[in-house]
């Protein structure tokens, strides 16, 4: 059911054909940009992107269906700076066209259906208070309900200063539905852009179960000037940058902008959520939880179906469990 | 959206003021620490130490304790009362290790049904390119994980400073208790006033803006009850603080005890996820208007290659000129 968008604006003329690259300090032509993803066509510098060009990169054309989108920020601490946070938050929205720094939905990734958040650094650099939070709790929920993976793509400084401490307990809201996800047997892809800082950082974007990262992305949990001031230490080199993550243990995998589309698809097709009994109901339009193992899912709440048996004799059957791949296939099947 | 343009006003002198002087009280050098007050609330208490992976970190502390003869796990930070002490406790600043450890020590709690109970009192997590090589944020993220699901009464009690993610690690809890003297916040004041008044001189006005002291933060919800401090704060009188606290603690976990562990965990998720302030209208999900242009409507008659079946989101959400953005979060 398409809407139109009162509160969007449509792409501006070009103000300016070419772009000059920050690292190799080359002219690159506005409309090359964008073929190439963002990508610098010169030396490879990633440009940061829109939510929209985001979307357009990962999802399959029109899977996309945004959720939550009458979500505002409010001032709860009546905060002033050089000026009222509502004057910040008006600017930021007529910069982006966005009506806070994240949005969520739905869509597919080489056909398999995903619940997804994205971020845009543009708006009040990414930073999360109480509607970014409420838009990636409500992410999970939905992967948690739906039985679908959930992806999110990070872009932020961290907690949004001017929501004081709601914004740094927004780092628990996230964190909480992920400890459902982990009991139902449902994967979290978390996709590290730059930059990624700060409380998004230290909260549900170091916790998925896999972690991708974009080349040279900064991602750290102080900032550099901070890391190095605060301790008069002599950075490494290449400190905070996605590289460096990998090399220290704390991302999967760096993976160029080309190919972030295609190895998403392949993680989703080896990572689906785990096989559940029979019990699909149709009224609830959702799975019953599985309270294999940990039993948490019981706890949480929830009519707990018995434990999940997978055949290991021959072919999965029907009644006792169901293999992995058959999951999906009926998964995908009741969303056609 | 002219509407969402409150009456927000600068902070006044006066309210800059008196919001400094709590910060100055949960910084007090003579404040009372986590282990000035465990022996004296408890009966009993068994420091542990190390997190099974790299090393002791000093500057967070744990270990089983008795609190009237009920056996408890207590974590907190751990700040130094003099220069050598505050060195050796990295000024009650953790390193990952100090979050594994109080994880570990957590486990334990929830293998065992111990009430968890944390002291927070940090400025901050550790900020130096050795604790983010060890992965700062993924140890800050996995604790506060590890707490929104253990299934056991967690109470965290604010002693002096609640600094940020390093503070809310061990902070997530059934409910939260804050001496009347502490501060809890996002960032530090002064880094927020060198990030949005330019000037770490501002941080009084900011300590204000954010509203960090505990009767702020009992009025936001993020703090459930305020402990009385004896006269000029609890540094005068230790003994009277750790009395009032015990006395919180017992009426807490009294409070939280007759949850049975389904109800305990619903509880405390729907805690969180109520946390935040916002506004919401009605609106369904959204897909992208097939509005097409002159150029997809071309394009799609004559089938010719790269003109997109429908409108691209980049067309909606484009990217702007500027893609500096001196704004952050913390
Ligand atoms: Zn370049």
């Amino acid at each position: 059911m398409p809407i139109k968008f009162p509160f969007s604006r449509r792409r501006p003329g070009p103000t300016d054909a070419w772009t000059k690259c920050p690292d190799c300090e080359q002219q690159v032509f506005n409309r090359q940009l964008e073929r190439n993803h963002r990508v610098c066509p010169h030396c490879g510098h990633n440009f940061r992107m829109s939510i929209g060009e985001r979307i357009d990169l990962l999802l399959d054309e029109g899977s996309f269906v945004e959720r939550d989108a009458g979500l505002e920020s409010v001032d709860p601490l009546g905060f002033f700076d050089q000026k009222p946070y509502p004057d910040r938050l008006e600017a930021a929205r007529v910069k982006t066209g966005l009506r806070e720094a994240a949005v969520w939905g739905t869509g597919s990734v080489s056909g398999r259906r995903v619940a997804i958040g994205l971020f845009d650094f543009r708006f009040m650099g990414g930073s999360m208070g109480s509607v970014v939070g409420e838009k990636i709790a409500r992410c999970f929920e939905a992967a948690l309900v739906e039985r679908i993976p959930a992806v999110i793509v990070s872009a932020s400084g961290g907690a949004r200063m001017q929501e004081g401490t709601l914004s740094l307990l927004q780092l628990a809201k996230t964190t909480a539905p992920l400890v459902r996800l982990d009991a139902a047997g449902v994967p979290f892809i978390s996709i590290l852009t730059d930059p990624t800082t700060g409380g998004v950082l230290a909260s549900f974007a170091s916790l998925g179960d896999v972690i991708l990262a974009e080349p040279k992305a900064l991602i750290g949990f102080a900032g550099a000037r901070v890391a190095s001031g605060t301790v008069g230490e002599e950075l490494p080199e290449g400190f905070q940058t996605a590289e460096f993550l990998l090399e220290h243990g704390l991302v999967d995998l760096v993976v160029p902008r080309a190919e972030l589309r295609v190895t998403l698809g392949r993680l989703l097709a080896l990572l689906p959520p785990a096989a559940v009994e029979e019990g699909w109901d149709d009224d609830e339009r959702r799975w019953g939880p599985i309270g294999v193992l940990s039993g948490i899912a019981e706890k949480l709440g929830g009519a707990v179906s018995e434990t999940v048996g997978l055949d290991v004799e021959g072919e999965p059957t029907a009644g006792n469990g169901r293999s992995p791949e058959r999951a999906a296939e009926q998964t995908l099947e009741r969303e056609r | 959206m002219t509407e969402l343009v409150s009456s927000s006003q600068a902070p006044s002198a006066e309210q800059a003021d008196a919001a400094w002087q709590r910060v100055q009280r949960a910084r007090h050098p003579e404040r009372p620490r986590t282990l000035d007050l465990v022996p004296r609330i408890f009966d009993d208490f068994v420091e542990l130490h190390g997190d099974r992976l790299f090393r002791e970190d000093p500057a967070i502390v744990g270990g089983p304790a008795l609190l009237e003869g009920r056996p408890v796990m207590v974590i907190g930070h751990q700040k130094g009362n003099d220069t050598d002490s505050n060195i050796f406790r990295n000024f009650g600043s953790a390193h990952p290790e100090g979050f594994r450890k109080a994880q570990r020590l957590m486990r334990l709690a929830d293998k065992l049904g111990l009430p968890v109970i944390t002291f927070l009192d940090t400025a901050g997590a550790f900020p130096g390119p050795a604790a983010e090589e060890r992965g700062q944020a993924e140890a800050i993220a996995s604790s506060i994980k590890l707490m929104t699901g253990l299934q056991v009464p967690v109470v965290a009690v604010v002693l002096g400073e609640g600094g940020s993610g390093g503070a809310l690690a061990i902070g997530v809890g059934d409910e939260v208790l804050a001496l009347e003297n502490s501060v809890y916040s996002v960032i530090s004041p002064e880094g927020c006033a060198s990030i949005l008044w330019r000037s770490p001189e501002a941080a009084p006005i900011a300590a204000a803006a954010m509203r960090m002291t505990a009767e702020d933060q009992h009025e936001l919800g993020i703090v459930d009850s305020i402990i009385d401090e004896p006269g000029e704060g609890a540094h005068t009188d230790p003994g009277a603080t750790a009395t009032a606290i015990k006395a919180a603690l017992l009426a807490s976990l009294a409070r939280i005890s007759r949850l049975d562990t389904e109800t305990l965990l619903a509880t405390r998720y729907a805690r969180l996820r109520g946390i935040g302030v916002y506004r919401e209208s009605d609106v369904g999900p959204r897909a992208a208007l097939d509005e097409p242009s002159l150029r997809r409507r071309i394009g799609r008659l004559l089938h010719l290659p790269g003109v997109p079946r429908r409108p691209r989101w980049s067309e909606i959400w484009p990217s702007g000129d500027d893609n500096n953005d001196s704004e952050r979060g913390a």
